[in-house]
C-alpha cells in the first residue's frame, strides 16, 4: 500500500468512558478486557487500540454488531468524542492536537457528517438544512442557497426546497441529509449508518445513489454500518470491530474467504457466496487461455455458474480489465468457493 | 430528661438579641445604601410612569384598536379578537378603565423585565450543570416563599411605591420563564446539536440557530405563565402602593364591598384568560412545523 494514498490514520487510538479513564487506560493496555474492566474499574471500554488506514478515494466500510464501538470511532474522526490515547493523523497534522478554531475549520472545511437518525432541522426548511454547513460558515446567502440548490437537485429532490424534514417521508430526508453533507464540498464524508433507519428497497436505492456519486465525486467515506451485504455492496475494504477492539480489516473478499476468527465467520456465515464472491478469489493463477470461454476478474460465482453448466468439462479463463488473462476456474474451484470457510470450533460467541 | 421533652432552643433573651442585630444591620444598610439603591431604579420608575401615562391618556378607541391588532397578530383567530372587543368594552362600561391601563403598564414592563432577565438566566443555566444547581434553589426560594415575607425587606429599602411594588412582582413571575428556557434548551434533540457541531457551529451558532429556535415554544410557555403570576401578584402588589385594578380589590376586602371586588377581581381574570390564550395560540403556531404530517 502506497503511504501516499492514505488520507487518515489512526494510530493506537483507546477510548474508555467513565470516571478514572487514565487508570483504567494502563489496564486495558496491560490486556484487561471489556467485561472484566467493567467489573473492576465502572469503565466502559469504547476502543482498544485501534489501527486503521484509510485511503484517499475510497470507501471504507466499519462493521460491527451494537456496541462494538463504530459509531465511537467515526466520532473521534472529527472528534465529537475525545479519545483517551492515541493519534488520528489527517495528511500528518494529529486532529487532537487542533485547538477548538482550528477544530471548527477542521469541521467545516475538511469532514461532513450524515446520520442514523437524519438529525436534520426540524424547523429549518429542506434549502436551510442542505445550505447550513455553508451558512455558518459567514458565506451570503446567495451563494450557500445556490449551491444547496445544485445538491438538492443531484439527490432528486427537486421542488422540496421549501418543504420541513417533517413533510419528507424517510428515505427523502436522508437524501437532505447527504445532500447537507455533500454541499459543503467536503473532502472526507462520514456516514454512521446512515441507510440502517431505511426500509429495504429505499436502502438500496440510496446506496446506488451513494456508489453513483461517488464514482463522479471520489470523497474518502467512512461509512458505518452493521449490515454485511450492504458493507460488501459499497465498500472498498472493509473493517469488522468486536468489543472496541479491530478484528479484521481487509478487501471484502479477502474477509469471505479468509475470516480472522470465528465472530467474522459467524458475521459471514448467512450470506449468498455466489453473489459477492469475485472470480478472482477463487481462480488458480496461469497466463495461458483455457479451452472454455472468458470472463472478467470481478464476475461473481453466480454468474459463472450460468457459463460453466453449458460446458462443465471446459474451464473458464479469467481475464483483468486490460483484457490479459490471470488464471482459470475449474468446477472444483466453483465447488471450494461456494463452501463456508473452515469452522473455529463450535464456541462460537458473539 | 428535660431536654428529651422540652426542645433546647436558645434562650430568649438570646433570641430577641439575634433578631435585633438582623434587624438593626439591615436596617443599617438600607440608611447607607437605600438612596443609593433608589436612584440606581430611577429609570426603571420614570420608564414605568412614562408607560403608565401613555396607556391612560391615549383615547380608548385608539387602545382598544391597538389590542384587537395584536391579538389577531397573536392568535390568527376572529373567536380571540371578537372576545378581547367585548371584554374591553365590558371592562370600560362598568367604569374600571383607568385601572385596567394601570394594571396593564405594570404587567408589561413586569414581563419585559422578566424576559430581558430571564432568558439569558435559563440560557447561562442550560450552559452549565453548576451554573443550574446554584439557581434552581434560589428559584425555590422564590417561588415558595410567602410574597408577604420579601415584600418587608423591598418595602425597608425602597419604601412604597410602584417601583418596590414591580420589584415584588418581578420575584414572584420570574422563575417560570428562568426554569423553561433552561428544561427547552436542555430538550433540544442531541442528534441534532451533534449535527450542527459536525459541521463546525460555534457555541453562539448552535445556541441561535439551533437551540433557541427549537426551544422557543417551551420559552413561551414560560412568557405565559410569568404573565399569569405577574397578574396574580396585582392585588398583592397594591398593598405596598402599586395602583391599578389590586387597589380597588383591596378596599372591598377591608370594607367588605362585595360588587367592587367582584368587578375588579373579574377584570383581573379577563386580562388574564385574553393574555393566555393570545400567546398559547402565538406559541403554537410557532410549532406549526411539528405538526404537519408525516409520509
Amino acid at each position: 500500500m502506497n503511504s501516499k494514498n492514505i488520507l487518515i490514520k489512526v494510530n493506537q487510538l483507546y477510548k474508555i468512558f467513565g470516571d478514572g479513564d487514565k487508570s483504567a487506560l494502563d489496564l486495558v493496555k496491560n490486556g484487561m478486557g471489556k467485561d472484566e474492566l467493567l467489573e473492576k474499574s465502572n469503565c466502559v471500554l469504547g476502543l482498544n487500540n485501534i489501527n486503521l488506514n484509510i485511503n484517499r478515494g475510497k470507501i471504507q466500510v466499519v462493521m460491527g454488531l451494537s456496541g462494538s464501538g463504530k459509531s465511537t470511532l467515526i466520532r473521534h474522526l472529527n472528534r465529537l468524542i475525545e479519545p483517551t490515547s492515541g493519534e488520528i493523523l489527517f495528511n500528518d497534522t494529529n486532529i487532537l492536537n487542533l485547538t477548538s478554531k482550528e477544530l471548527i475549520q477542521f469541521r467545516q472545511n475538511n469532514m461532513s457528517m450524515v446520520f442514523q437518525k437524519f438529525a436534520l432541522f426540524p424547523h429549518k426548511t429542506v434549502l436551510q438544512n442542505v445550505g447550513y454547513g455553508l451558512a455558518i460558515q459567514n458565506i451570503s446567502k446567495d451563494e450557500w442557497s445556490e449551491k444547496a440548490q445544485k445538491w438538492i437537485k443531484r439527490v432528486g429532490l427537486d421542488g422540496y426546497e421549501t418543504y420541513y424534514p417533517g413533510q419528507l417521508s424517510g428515505g427523502m430526508q436522508q437524501r437532505v441529509g447527504l445532500a447537507r453533507a455533500l454541499a459543503t464540498d467536503a473532502e472526507i464524508l462520514l456516514m454512521d449508518e446512515a441507510f440502517s433507519a431505511l426500509d429495504p428497497l429505499i436502502r438500496s436505492e440510496m446506496q446506488n445513489i451513494l456508489l453513483d456519486l461517488q464514482s463522479e465525486l471520489h470523497k474518502t467515506i467512512i461509512f458505518i454500518t452493521h449490515d454485511l451485504d450492504e458493507a460488501l455492496k459499497i465498500g472498498d475494504r472493509i473493517a469488522i470491530l468486536r468489543d472496541g477492539s479491530m478484528v479484521q480489516d481487509s478487501d471484502p473478499q479477502e474477509i469471505i474467504m479468509n475470516p480472522a476468527d470465528e465472530y467474522v465467520s459467524d458475521f459471514i456465515k448467512d450470506i449468498n457466496r455466489a453473489r459477492v464472491i469475485q472470480a478472482k478469489s477463487i481462480m488458480t493463477p496461469t497466463n495461458t487461455k483455457s479451452s472454455g470461454a472468458t470472463v472478467k476478474e470481478d464476475m461473481v460465482l453466480e454468474d459463472i455458474l450460468q457459463i460453466m453448466s453449458d460446458a462443465p468439462s471446459k474451464p473458464v479463463s479469467i481475464e483483468n480489465s486490460k483484457g490479459k488473462i490471470t488464471g482459470k476456474i475449474e468446477m472444483v474451484n466453483l465447488i471450494e468457493g461456494m463452501k463456508r470457510p473452515k469452522s473455529f470450533g463450535t464456541n462460537i460467541t458473539g | 430528661m428535660d431536654w428529651f421533652f422540652n426542645f433546647p432552643d436558645m434562650s430568649r433573651s438570646d433570641l430577641r438579641e439575634f433578631k435585633k442585630t438582623v434587624d438593626f444591620a439591615f436596617t443599617d444598610f438600607s440608611r447607607t445604601y437605600g438612596q443609593g439603591i433608589e436612584e440606581f431604579f430611577e429609570p426603571l420608575l420614570m420608564f414605568l410612569v412614562w408607560f403608565e401615562k401613555l396607556f391612560i391618556n391615549t383615547p380608548w378607541p385608539i387602545i382598544i384598536f391597538s389590542i384587537l391588532l395584536l391579538a389577531w397578530i397573536g392568535s390568527r383567530s376572529i373567536l380571540i379578537v371578537v372576545g378581547t372587543f367585548l371584554s374591553f368594552m365590558l371592562i370600560g362600561y362598568f367604569g374600571m378603565w383607568e385601572d385596567t391601563m394601570s394594571t396593564l403598564a405594570i404587567i408589561l414592563v413586569a414581563t419585559f423585565l422578566c424576559i430581558a432577565i430571564g432568558i439569558p438566566l435559563g440560557i447561562a443555566m442550560a450552559r452549565s450543570n453548576k451554573v443550574q444547581a446554584a439557581i434552581v434553589p434560589v428559584l425555590d426560594v422564590m417561588q415558595t416563599i410567602p410574597s408577604f415575607v420579601y415584600l418587608i425587606p423591598v418595602v425597608m429599602l425602597l419604601g412604597i411605591g410602584k417601583v418596590p411594588g414591580l420589584i415584588a412582582v418581578c420575584i414572584y413571575a420570574i422563575p417560570p420563564i428562568v426554569r423553561l428556557t433552561n428544561l427547552g434548551i436542555r430538550l433540544v434533540d442531541k442528534d441534532v446539536l451533534e449535527a450542527a457541531d459536525s459541521f463546525g457551529a460555534n457555541y453562539w451558532q448552535k445556541l441561535f440557530g439551533v437551540q433557541m429556535p427549537l426551544a422557543l415554544p417551551t420559552i413561551f410557555a414560560g412568557v405565559n405563565q410569568t404573565i399569569m403570576m405577574a397578574l396574580a401578584m396585582v392585588v398583592i402588589a397594591s398593598m405596598i402602593g402599586v395602583k391599578g385594578l389590586g387597589l380597588p380589590v383591596l378596599r372591598a376586602i377591608s370594607n367588605q364591598y362585595l360588587a367592587l371586588g367582584l368587578m375588579n377581581g373579574l377584570a383581573i381574570v379577563i386580562l388574564a384568560i385574553i393574555f393566555d390564550r393570545v400567546t398559547q395560540k402565538f406559541g403554537l403556531r410557532m410549532q406549526k412545523y411539528r405538526n404537519e404530517g408525516k409520509d
